[in-house]
């Protein structure tokens, strides 16, 4: 089962944020992180942590509820926020950059999920630095795309937009 | 939240506007484009009817004039926002966007600018899935312009049921244009829906509306 962690504030952004990418999944399980339990965690195969909108930041607020991220021994994937999270839990800091609407990525560090990604969905403000231990597998002009240590990768992307196989490639075989 | 639902009488932007009310947030006022330009890849035209939509659903209405030059429509689109602001303390937009990045990087980038939440609850629906979505909620809607190999002018005017979803589901697979007509291949305009109220008939001649050249808005008040 896919864990699929919710960072939105408001509920009618879930169909923005989640539905595009459950829509892609087939066991999965939708969990807000202000109501996540060891138990889900336990019982999660990957965790797919989701994006949220630009005026969004809360979670930012409540990062200490994301303490568990970085002993989490099963595959994550950090999309936009989510990276941030990620990023943050591993000691990177936030940057203001905002990139938004399609831009074009480098690939810099060959990898299975994000090889035949160049065009990309864009919607931040905020980009960070390389946390300590991570490969940097992407940049864009501005900021830094995609990074990966062991199974946990962040994307400051959105693959759900342009790059639906990236979900499916980190999905599959659940 | 009080938000402000960009309109245009079609489909997509009436059924995200029916599900931000369905998620609690209330609906302060419409806003909609009056594009000089047919062929706008922001705005969806014709709008002549939004009066009357507007009428029906008992909520104010910021019908706002632009060119619709490239870009040019977008200052015009960030103004009419601001006026919302101003006018009904609005905290954020709902749009009808579905899968056009073109249309939803220029609106959240506006959105950002104004310091506003922007909500696009269609956004990457499955369109056959949307289309289906809209006749299960008794959203009665037809087809107004088509603009796409496949589609002759026997398509204007013709309500969309499950019937008639088929067919076009077909045509848009061999022709290979979006069924929803996000880019413009079709454009539609509610008939019916649950958000129409039903204890205040308005007579829809009262609200046909008229092209402004001269000023930028136009604020109608329907309640």
């Amino acid at each position: 089962m896919m864990l699929v962690i919710n960072l939105n504030k408001y509920k009618l952004h879930d169909l923005e944020f989640i539905k595009p990418i459950t829509d892609l999944l087939t066991r999965f399980r939708v969990v807000h992180y202000k109501n996540l339990k060891q138990s889900d965690l336990d019982s999660a195969e990957k965790i797919i942590v989701a994006g949220t909108s630009l005026k969004d930041d809360e979670y930012l607020r409540d990062i200490k509820s994301f303490s568990w991220i970085k002993s989490y021994k099963k595959p994550i994937l950090g999309i936009c926020s989510g990276m941030q999270i990620l990023a943050l839990a591993n000691g990177a800091k936030l940057k203001k950059t905002k990139e938004i609407g399609q831009i074009q990525i480098k690939i810099l560090k060959e990898d299975h999920l994000i090889n035949n990604v160049e065009k990309v969905y864009s919607l931040h403000q905020f980009s960070t630095t390389l946390p300590k231990g991570f490969d940097l597998l992407a940049k864009s002009s501005k900021s830094i795309q995609a990074i990966r240590k062991g199974n946990h990768y962040g994307l400051m992307f959105h693959p759900e937009v342009f790059n639906k196989e990236v979900i499916m490639d980190f999905a599959k075989d659940i | 939240m009080k938000l402000a639902s960009l309109f245009s009488g079609g489909k997509d932007s009436t059924y995200a506007l029916y599900l931000a009310k369905k998620f609690s947030h209330e609906i302060a006022c419409i806003i909609t484009m009056d594009s000089q330009n047919k062929d706008s890849y922001m705005f969806h035209t014709p709008v002549d009817n939004v009066g009357y939509l507007a009428a029906r659903m008992q909520l104010p209405l910021i019908k706002f004039s632009t060119q619709g030059k490239k870009e040019k429509e977008l200052v015009d689109l960030k103004k009419a926002i601001k006026l919302a602001i101003k006018k009904y303390e609005i905290e954020g937009v709902v749009t009808g966007a579905v899968a056009s990045t073109y249309q939803a990087s220029r609106m959240q980038k506006i959105c950002n600018e104004l310091d506003i939440y922007c909500f696009n609850p269609l956004w990457q629906k499955n369109q056959i899935a949307l289309l289906n979505e809209l006749i299960k909620n008794n959203f009665k809607f037809k087809i107004v312009k088509v603009a796409a190999d496949g589609l002759n002018n026997s398509w204007i005017n013709k309500i969309l049921d499950k019937k008639s979803i088929i067919e076009l589901i077909k045509l848009s697979q061999r022709y290979k244009f979006s069924v929803t007509g996000e880019g413009g291949e079709i454009e539609t305009e509610i008939i019916d829906c649950p958000l129409f109220k039903k204890d205040k008939p308005v007579e829809r001649t009262l609200f046909r509306d008229t092209t402004s050249t001269e000023s930028s808005a136009i604020l109608k008040y329907f309640l």
